[in-house]
C-alpha cells in the first residue's frame, strides 16, 4: 500500500514488536509524531523533560527487558542532547535504536535552523548509523537497524531521516520479523560473498583446549562480566561455576549475571573490589573471564594483572581479545552457547584448598558505625531488608553507585541499571523511568548522590506526569563524594570545587513536581520513609543526610597492582 | 623509538561514509595516515583501501586491524608483510622546461627511470612514474634542478606476492564475523 514515510516508520516499529518509545517532539520529526498519533493505542510514547533523559530511559528499557529500546528526537539540539545517552549505551553494549529527523533535502548542508550532521557526530558511538533521504528506504533501513542493534555484541544504532522522506509517499509491504533477513539490505548483508554473518558457533577445538587447561589448573578463578548479563547466560554461568567449583569475581557490568549470594561469589573486582576478589586474581593459576573486556577499572595495571595465571577470554567480540590484557587462549561466541558446551564436556571439580585460601580474605567491607550519623551501609542494609528482593536498582555515578553495587546482591540479569563503562552522572533517573515503564508492577529504586541527581532531576517531571512510583534514595553528603575521596587520598585534601555548600531543599523540589519527599538523618527515620515510599504508589524522594567524609572502601588507585589497596 | 611503516589492505562495502569510518579509527589513536588509496575491486560493490601508517610496534597495528575488522562494513583486513608485498605508487610531476636543453634533460632522466612523458607544453613537461618510494624519490631529486611546478601521488597500492589473497577464509575472520551476526 502507498503511505508516507513517517507511517512506514511507525509500521516498521510495530513489525519489531515495539510497544514503548521514549522521546521528545520537535519541528523536523513532526510527521513521525503525526503518524504515531494514529497508533497511540499500540505504542506508548513517554515524553521526558529532556532528550538526554529519553536516551537513558530507552537504554534502561533495553537493559531491564533485554529487548531493543527506541528513542525519538528532533534535529539539531534534539539529537545532540542524545549524545551522552548514545555513548552510555555504546560503552555498555545496550541495544537501542535512536530515530532522529533532519531538515529537508532542500535545506540539508545549508546550516539551516536546527541542522546538524548527527550521523557524523555519532559515528564513533554507534554500532552503525544511517542517513535516510528517501521514503522508500525507510522500511529496509529500520529492519536492518533493529537486527544490528540486537545481534552479535549489541549496541546503539542511529537512523537520521530527512524531513521530506517522512512526508513523501512510498509503497509499504508488510513483512514479518522472522522474514526480514530474506529481503533487502539484510539479505545482501547475509549473502555478501566474503561475509558469513551467522549466529556465533563456538569452535570445538577451542572448547577442548579450555577443558584441558581447566583439568591442569589447581587454582581457577572466574570473572563474570557484562556479556553474561547482556547474553542472559546466567544459568549456564552458574552451572559452569558450580562444576568448576571456582570462586567467581563479578565486575560492575556483570552484577546480576551471577548471584552475589552464591557461596562461590567473591563479589566485586577491581578498583573498589573486595580483598577476596583482588587477592584471588593475584594468586590464581587460571583466569577465565566471560564477557569481560578487562577495562582499566578491573585490570588496573594490565602488566601485573593475574600475572601467575593463564588468562582465557570468552567473548563475542573478537576485537576485545588481547586489547587490554594479553591472553593465553580465547573462545569467540555467545556466552550461553560457549558455557553450555563447556558444561557438557567438563567433569565436576573440587577446589577446596584454593577456595579456603580465597575466602580467608573478606568478601565484604567491614564498616564501623560512628556515633548516631546515618551511614551508607545502614541505608543499603535497610533497603535490602525492606524493599522487595526483585526490585530494580538504577544508579547514577559516584560513591553511591559503588556502595549500591558492593552491598546489594543482584539476583538476575537486568536488575542493576548502571553506567559502568561511560560513567554518566545523571543516568539513573532516566534509566529508572525506562525500567518502571516496562515493569509497571515492580519496585524501581533510583539510588543517587547529590552531585548526580542535580544533573537530571528535571526528569522528576516525567515521574510525576506518568505517575511512576520510582523511589529516589539520595545519598546526600553535600559534596561530589568520589572526587572528594580522590582529593582526600591523592590530592592532599585540597578540596577544589567539590563541596556543595548551598543545596536545594530536595524535599521541596520533589513537592514542587507534585511528588513526596522526606529528609532523614537517622536509620529509624529512613526505614519509616522507605516504607512510606513503598506504600504511597507515586514518586518519592528520600534525602539521606550522610557524612561528607564517608568513603568507598576498599580502593586501589588507578594503574596500580590490584592488591595495592590504598584503603581497605 | 623509530617508527616502522606498515601497509594495511582493507576490503569494505562501497558505500557512503565507510571511508570516514575507517580513517576515523586511525585519527582516534593518533596515527597520521601516510598514504591512502581507494578503489573498487572486480566486484563493484566492494572497495579496497590500502593504508600506510607509521607505528611503534606490531602490537599497536594488530589492535588497529582488530578494530577495523569489527566494523560492520569491513569485509577483511590484512596487514601486508613488507617483504612479501608488491607496493606501487603513481606519481605525476610537472616540471619547468622552457628551453630545449631543459626539455632534453627531462626526457633523458625520464627514460632512465622508465617514466613516461604524458604532456608537453611550451613551458613545462609532465612526467608519470610508477614505483616504490625509492624510485619516485630519486627521480624527484633529479628533476628538482629543473624546478618542479606541481606533484601529485596516488598513494601506495599493494598486493601480496604469490597466490595468497586478502579474503581467504581464516578462523580469525570467522571470529570477527560472529560479533557482526545479524540473525
Amino acid at each position: 500500500m502507498m503511505t508516507n514515510g513517517a507511517d512506514i516508520l511507525i509500521r516498521c516499529l510495530l513489525e519489531q514488536g515495539v510497544d514503548t518509545v521514549f522521546g521528545y517532539p520537535g519541528g523536523t520529526i513532526l510527521n513521525v509524531y503525526d503518524a504515531l498519533y494514529n497508533c497511540r493505542d499500540q505504542i506508548t510514547h513517554i515524553r521526558t523533560a529532556h532528550e538526554q533523559g529519553a536516551a537513558h530511559a530507552a537504554d534502561g528499557y533495553a537493559r531491564s527487558t533485554g529487548r531493543v529500546g527506541v528513542c525519538f528526537a528532533t534535529s539539531g539540539p534534539g539529537c545532540t542532547n542524545l549524545v551522552t545517552g548514545i555513548a552510555t549505551a555504546y560503552m555498555d553494549s545496550s541495544p537501542v535504536v535512536f530515530i532522529t529527523c533532519n531538515v529537508g533535502r532542500n535545506l540539508i548542508g545549508k546550516d539551516a535552523f536546527q541542522e546538524v550532521d548527527i550521523t557524523g557526530v555519532t559515528m564513533p558511538i554507534t554500532k552503525c548509523n544511517y542517513l535516510v533521504t528517501e521514503a522508500d528506504e525507510i522500511a529496509d533501513v529500520v529492519r536492518e537497524a533493529f537486527a544490528i542493534a540486537r545481534s552479535g555484541r549489541p549496541g546503539p544504532v542511529l537512523i537520521d531521516i530527512l524531513k521530506n522522506a517522512t512526508a513523501a509517499e512510498a509503497e509499504y509491504v508488510p513483512l514479518a520479523r522472522s522474514m526480514h533477513h530474506t529481503q533487502g539490505r539484510l539479505q545482501t548483508l547475509i549473502q555478501r560473498a566474503s561475509h558469513d554473518l551467522r549466529p556465533p558457533e563456538p569452535d570445538n577445538n577451542d572448547i577442548d583446549r579450555l577443558v584441558e587447561m581447566i583439568a591442569e589448573s589447581k587454582k581457577p578463578l572466574l570473572i563474570c562480566g557484562g556479556g553474561v548479563v547482556r547474553g542472559r547466560a546466567h544459568r549456564e554461568f552458574e552451572e559452569f561455576a558450580t562444576r568448576l567449583d571456582a570462586p567467581v569475581a563479578i565486575t560492575v557490568m556483570g552484577a546480576g549475571g551471577f548471584n552475589g549470594r552464591n557461596p562461590l561469589s567473591t563479589s566485586m573486582i577491581g578498583m573498589h573490589g573486595t580483598q577476596a576478589s583482588n587477592m584471588a586474581v593475584d594468586n590464581c593459576d587460571l583466569l577465565i573471564a566471560v564477557g569481560c573486556r578487562f577495562s582499566d577499572r578491573v585490570a588496573l595495571d594490565p602488566e601485573s594483572f593475574a600475572s601467575q595465571a593463564k588468562i582465557v577470554q570468552i567473548d563475542i567480540d573478537r576485537s576485545e581479545i588481547n586489547k587490554n590484557v594479553k591472553t593465553d587462549h580465547h573462545i569467540i561466541g555467545d556466552a550461553a552457547a560457549v558455557l553450555e558446551r563447556l558444561n557438557e564436556r567438563m567433569p565436576r571439580y573440587q577446589h577446596k584448598e584454593w577456595k579456603e585460601y580465597v575466602f580467608s580474605f573478606p568478601r565484604e567491607t567491614e564498616y564501623q558505625l560512628t556515633g548516631d550519623a546515618l551511614t551508607p551501609k545502614q541505608i543499603t542494609d535497610a533497603i535490602a531488608r525492606i524493599a522487595p528482593w526483585d526490585s530494580f536498582v538504577a544508579t547514577d555515578v559516584g560513591q553511591h553507585q559503588m556502595w549500591a553495587i558492593q552491598h546489594f546482591h543482584f539476583d538476575y540479569p537486568g536488575q542493576l541499571l548502571t553506567s559502568g563503562g561511560f560513567g554518566s552522572m545523571g543516568f539513573g533517573l532516566g534509566a529508572a523511568i525506562g525500567a518502571q515503564v516496562s515493569h509497571p508492577g515492580k519496585t524501581v529504586l533510583h539510588i543517587t548522590g547529590d552531585g548526580s541527581f542535580r544533573m537530571n532531576c528535571n526528569e522528576l517531571a516525567t515521574v510525576a506526569y506518568y505517575n511512576l512510583p520510582i523511589i529516589t534514595i539520595l545519598f546526600d553528603n553535600r559534596t561530589l563524594g568520589m572526587v572528594r575521596q580522590w582529593q582526600t587520598l591523592i590530592y592532599n585534601k585540597r578540596y577544589c570545587e567539590t563541596d556543595i555548600t548551598v543545596e536545594p531543599d530536595y524535599v521541596k523540589l520533589a513537592e514542587a513536581y507534585g511528588l513526596s519527599g522526606r529528609r532523614v538523618s537517622c536509620i529509624a527515620d529512613f526505614e519509616e520513609a522507605l516504607n512510606e515510599a513503598l506504600e504511597c504508589g507515586h514518586g518519592y524522594v528520600i534525602d539521606c543526610a550522610i557524612d561528607v567524609d564517608e568513603k568507598v572502601r576498599p580502593m586501589v588507585p588507578g594503574g596500580a597492582r590490584i592488591t595495592n589497596f590504598l584503603i581497605d | 623509538m623509530e617508527k616502522k611503516r606498515y601497509t594495511l589492505a582493507v576490503l569494505v562495502d562501497n558505500s557512503v561514509g565507510v571511508l570516514s569510518q575507517v580513517s576515523r579509527l586511525f585519527s582516534r589513536k593518533g596515527y597520521n595516515i601516510e598514504s591512502l588509496a581507494v578503489g573498487t575491486i572486480e566486484n563493484p560493490n566492494i572497495s579496497r583501501i590500502t593504508i600506510e601508517v607509521l607505528a611503534d610496534d606490531d602490537d599497536h597495528v594488530t589492535l588497529l586491524c582488530n578494530q577495523l575488522g569489527k566494523l560492520l562494513p569491513v569485509h577483511s583486513v590484512k596487514l601486508l608483510q613488507t617483504n612479501h608485498a608488491i607496493r606501487r605508487e603513481l606519481v605525476l610531476i610537472k616540471v619547468r622546461a622552457a628551453t630545449s636543453e631543459d626539455r632534453n634533460e627531462v626526457i633523458q632522466i625520464s627514460s632512465v627511470f622508465r617514466a613516461s612523458i604524458i604532456d608537453v607544453a611550451p613551458e613545462s613537461i609532465t612526467v608519470a612514474i610508477i614505483g616504490q618510494e625509492d624510485k619516485t624519490e630519486a627521480i624527484c631529486r633529479l628533476l628538482e634542478k629543473q624546478g618542479i611546478l606541481e606533484l601529485v601521488r596516488t598513494g601506495v597500492i599493494a598486493l601480496e606476492r604469490g597466490s595468497f589473497t586478502i579474503d581467504e577464509e581464516t578462523k580469525a575472520k570467522a571470529e570477527f564475523n560472529y560479533g557482526k551476526n545479524v540473525l
